[in-house]
């Protein structure tokens, strides 16, 4: 392009054209697909004049429940992609057997695998997580925003900008061949001196910045914000939850923040912190990531353990069994889960007095665990049960994640790891856990809080099909896994020589094609929902005869959630009101204090994009420049004192009226 | 600094006229936490820099434990910490912190000293002598010191 | 099952609504009927940012926790380079701490004037800390580059990564307290004290004493017991 290459260098660093992969038609085909896509998208919202009414009260909002939707509307988009990949892999490893070679090269195969971990994890798990909690937290506690609106919009954008870098090396470069966590020294500057490994910092440590500071938040605001009356011990279950997984948040990312910081300075600087000469010892990255990782692991089930347990109760028509056992166990889990991630390695070295402590802590962790599932069982004991989707899910998720907690026990004897270590049999263990865990549980949650969300309650005819597709799915996919890691298959094995495992991976592929149509049923329901609205409608903003906070609001809550902060006796504050004769006030309102929307956060999140594909590819005036634009901006931002404004008691009522006049109709 | 008069209700933190920004120090305070400060540092180098004890093992504890005294009194008179700020939640994240930094540190180093005990027998002269140091007779890989039966 | 353990009892919660106006009897209506609304609007959350800020606070410290333990761990992997006797010259660090101790004791002396609401007199004690900052972060300098001028640089060895990496960032935090200081100084001029830049400079100071507890251990652990 350039005839000076010292020019092209200084200007486009390690960047040329070649990075685009024009060579691979897989690749090809994807970037036609997402530029259609992306084209077809872009038509529709100039076509349906939606630009104005996206960026004002969407991109640019503080409001919580605004911003958790979009937090879940990233997720689900993340999850096609994390799923693509997954899909991927299993259609190439049951065909890549003997002669046949498969279709993925194992240099695009290892970044298939990569990309499906940390999307799934990061981008996926994390944004459901934070989505869910972000709208359905403030509401619970009677609070009409969180502590820091501002930042929360901010955090969201910097999540979005970490998974725009991840996609960016699909189609630009290449992405990290080195397994989701990326231990050196195959991360290192010698095995990886491409930039794949760079994506994966630049992503994680940008998102990063994001999950902390909507931790920080969220804790504030539980703690803060309560309703009056609402002492640690009214929370509902969720909240509890909520807190916990936000302080394991709090705590844990640090740890990743700094490891990822010192394996960038062994990529960029040269330092020996993890490299194999001069002092370095890889397996310190290791110790350290899984201090970071194994809370990460409690940070995504807590709150699916709170969505379970809120839809028990609703739909059981009981109140929460052991609701202060519950309690407990989540906070014990919580120190607990700080204590057992030596488990992560168990095959080290670190000799027996090592593993033995861990491997007992890592037995000890599951007890709370359990009396988490005896309260649920107990719970529903005697209650009369609506076989609600949520409650599938609910059930689905007992049985499955009952064996995946067993499976995990399994794991924790140290002499048996060592034989399962990084085979397939752990493989099918954590998505054991995760799938039948955090997934079925965001799943639930979103199916539970949507009519909350949207004032209409989704499909339960495709949303039953979704339960039975992802439920059947998931045992035809990882139960196979299970068999072939006992036989010592290990994880990330791009081509197989022994023609009679085959038949296992079939089987896995069926099972993944099977969660394919339970994906795609979970989008039917989707469309389906939206065609059928005026159907699914519910006015009262109480469809589930629920007994929390958010429920005695309108569907979806107006902006100031709550006309009148709600007054808490009782932990199930909102059945608590019902079973006491609370009327809805039809007077007496006031103007509302409330925070104000700006692009700010928006602004940084692209900025650091830039700054981010910047440092991957070593243009280093443009890393500056975008540095000094970032610095610019935020302080700027400090100078803006106007950071709220009051919604005029006329608007108040006019919103109270408006809901009135829908009630009465409806009755 | 609360404003009770203030009719409005309020959402965001951001501009909640009811923050109590902590507890203040007062100047007693402030130049008891500093002349604390300055002679917990000065004695541990003192300590060190003229080797008044002798022994660098009780050297290096007798300065850790300065260096913890003089942490609490700089969270005492300097970020004025207590059981009441915030309805004890500072203290509740300082103490949990803290556990956390403790497992961090002594987790790793314990974790780290035994993967270096076990697996790198070279630093220990058990295993693997440098091959010049040790005479390895014709015939046997293991050096004379190691089991021979 | 009603919970009944602490934290139960409205009194107790009220305590930590002190300064809202809602009460205790609040809870109750004529007759004893319950009270589900706050009907006047009486409650008012409590600020979260200097909880906020506390929390980040710690969220940094872990980061100085991992910093600490990779460097208690490859702290003596010299890699046949320069150890810390070699290198550390404690009279240089002893006067260092006493440049950040000066600045803890001003910073608070501003604090002081602020709560007297004294503009002028809390800017001067602002400037002086923000002075001793300099200093602190000149004399780093110094001694970075001296390190490096010897050949003791961070690719070195991993005890030199470590090093330079845990006391740079102790080193990158004190610069953007200096930076943020001037902001606020800026801030208060064009402001005034008012509540919002005064809770933002009970912030900063947080900060700045939380980076004096981070570099006692870092003299401690890092130049004292690394000379024995």
């Amino acid at each position: 392009m350039f005839s000076n290459p010292d020019l092209q260098k200084l200007l486009f660093g390690r960047l040329t054209l070649d990075a685009v992969p024009l060579h691979e038609p897989i690749l090809l085909i994807t970037f036609a697909m997402v530029g259609l896509g992306g084209l077809a998208v872009l038509g529709g919202l100039t076509y349906f004049r939606l630009w104005g009414p996206l960026w004002r009260d969407w991109f640019t909002s503080v409001d919580h429940k605004k911003i958790g939707i979009m937090y879940i509307v990233l997720a689900l988009v993340m999850l096609l992609r994390g799923f693509a990949d997954a899909l991927m892999m299993r259609a190439q490893q049951a065909m890549a057997f003997g002669p046949n070679e498969g279709y993925l090269p194992p240099h695009h195969y290892d970044q298939i695998f990569t990309a499906h971990g940390v999307i799934m994890i990061f981008f996926v798990a994390m944004p459901l997580v934070t989505g869910l909690m972000n709208f359905v937290v403030p509401l619970q506690i009677g609070a009409r925003d969180v502590a820091f609106p501002f930042l929360n919009n901010f955090s969201f954008w910097m999540t979005v900008a970490g998974a725009v870098t991840v996609m960016a090396s699909l189609f630009v470069g290449e992405f990290a061949r080195t397994g989701w966590l990326a231990y050196p020294p195959l991360s290192g500057p010698a095995m990886s001196p491409g930039v794949g490994v760079d994506y994966y910092i630049w992503a994680l440590q940008i998102a990063g910045i994001g999950t902390l500071l909507s931790g920080i938040n969220l804790i504030a605001t539980i703690v803060k914000m309560r309703a009056p009356g609402m002492g640690m011990m009214r929370m509902p279950i969720f909240t509890w939850t909520a807190l916990c997984t936000n302080i394991l948040i709090v705590a844990a990312f640090p740890i990743l923040t700094a490891v990822l910081a010192m394996l960038s300075l062994d990529r960029y600087v040269g330092t020996h912190f993890f490299s194999n000469d001069l002092g370095g010892n890889p397996m310190m990255y290791v110790n350290l990531i899984w201090i970071w990782g194994h809370p990460e692991v409690y940070i995504l089930i807590l709150p699916a353990f709170g969505v379970f347990s809120e839809i028990t109760a609703t739909f059981s028509r009981k109140r929460l069994f052991g609701y202060a056992s519950m309690v407990y166990a989540t906070v014990v889990i919580t120190i607990l889960s700080y204590l057992v991630w030596l488990h992560h390695f168990f095959t080290m070295g670190s000799g027996a007095s090592v593993n033995s402590f861990f491997g007992i802590t890592t037995m000890i962790i599951s007890i709370p665990t359990g009396a988490k599932i005896f309260n649920w069982l107990f719970t529903m004991y005697k209650g009369r049960i609506d076989f609600d989707v949520p409650m599938l899910w609910t059930i689905g998720f007992m049985v499955t994640f009952t064996v995946g907690g067993m499976t995990g026990v399994l794991l924790a004897v140290p002499p048996a790891d060592f034989v399962l270590h990084n085979s397939l049999f752990l493989i099918a263990h954590f998505h054991n856990v995760i799938i039948g865990g955090v997934l079925f549980g965001m799943l639930a949650g979103i199916t539970y809080w949507f009519p909350k969300a949207f004032g209409y309650k989704l499909d339960a005819f495709w949303g039953k099909m979704s339960f039975w597709f992802w439920l059947t799915g998931f045992w035809f996919a990882f139960m196979p896994l299970y068999v072939l890691g006992l036989m010592g298959v290990t994880r990330r094995v791009q081509h197989f020589d022994d023609p009679s495992l085959q038949i296992w991976f079939v089987i896995a592929a069926f099972g993944a094609f099977l969660i394919l149509l339970g994906i795609a049923s979970f989008i039917v329901t989707l469309v389906v929902s939206f065609l059928k609205r005026e159907e699914l409608r519910d006015l009262t903003g109480d469809p589930w005869n629920g007994r929390t906070l958010e429920w005695a609001t309108s569907s979806p809550p107006p902006d100031y959630n709550f006309a009148f902060t709600p007054v808490v006796h009782d932990h199930d504050a909102w059945w608590d009101m019902k079973k006491r004769g609370y009327v809805r006030p039809l007077s007496g309102f006031q103007k509302i204090h409330m925070p104000r929307g700006t692009a700010t956060g928006l602004i940084l999140g692209v900025i650091s994009i830039v700054f981010s594909f910047a440092m991957i590819w070593y243009i280093w005036w443009l890393a500056a420049l975008t540095f000094v634009a970032l610095t610019v901006v935020t302080i700027g931002h400090t100078f803006n004192y106007a950071r709220d404004f009051y919604i005029p008691a006329d608007e108040v009522v006019r919103t109270e009226n408006a809901r009135t006049a829908l009630l009465a109709e409806r009755v | 600094m609360s404003v009770a008069s203030e009719d409005a209700n309020v959402r965001g933190s951001g501009r909640d006229v009811h923050e109590e920004p902590g507890g203040h120090g007062s100047f007693r305070g402030y130049m008891t936490g500093f002349l604390l400060s300055v002679v917990l540092t000065a004695i541990p180098f003192w300590l060190v820099m003229s080797d008044v004890l002798g022994a660098p093992r009780l050297t290096g504890l007798v300065v850790m434990a300065f260096a913890v005294v003089q942490i609490v009194v700089h969270m005492v008179y300097f970020l004025h910490m207590n059981t009441r700020s915030e309805g004890g939640w500072t203290i509740l994240a300082l103490i949990f912190t803290l556990t956390l930094v403790l497992i961090t540190l002594v987790g790793s180093v314990w974790v780290m000293y035994h993967l270096d005990t076990n697996m790198m027998p070279a630093d220990h002269g058990m295993h693997m002598p440098a091959p010049q140091s040790v005479p390895v007779e014709p015939g046997t890989a293991a050096p004379p010191h190691q089991h021979q039966h | 099952m009603r919970a009944r353990r602490f934290w139960r009892n409205g009194s107790r919660i009220m305590a930590a609504h002190s300064t809202a106006a809602f009460t205790a009897d609040d809870f109750k209506g004529p007759g004893d009927t319950p009270v589900f609304l706050d009907a006047d609007g009486k409650h008012h959350p409590e600020g979260g940012t200097m909880l906020g800020f506390w929390l980040y606070l710690m969220s940094d410290c872990l980061i100085f926790a991992a910093l600490f333990a990779v460097y208690a761990v490859l702290g003596r992997n010299y890699a046949a380079g320069p150890s810390p006797k070699d290198l550390f010259d404690l009279k240089l660090v002893a006067l260092n701490t006493s440049m950040l101790l000066f600045s803890s004791i001003t910073y608070g002396f501003a604090m002081l004037e602020m709560e007297k609401e004294k503009r002028g007199r809390m800017q001067l004690w602002l400037a002086v800390t923000g002075l001793f900052g300099l200093c602190f972060i000149g004399l780093e300098l110094y001694e970075f580059q001296h390190l490096i001028h010897e050949g003791a640089t961070p690719q070195r060895s991993a005890f030199l990564s470590a090093f330079f990496t845990l006391v740079g960032t102790h080193g990158l935090h004190v610069s953007l307290g200096i930076v943020w200081l001037v902001i606020l100084m800026v801030q208060v001029q064009l402001r005034g004290l008012g509540d919002e830049n005064k809770r933002r400079l009970m912030c900063l100071s947080m900060f700045w004493h939380f980076l004096d507890v981070v570099w006692i251990g870092v003299f401690t652990f890092v130049y004292l017991m690394g000379v024995l």
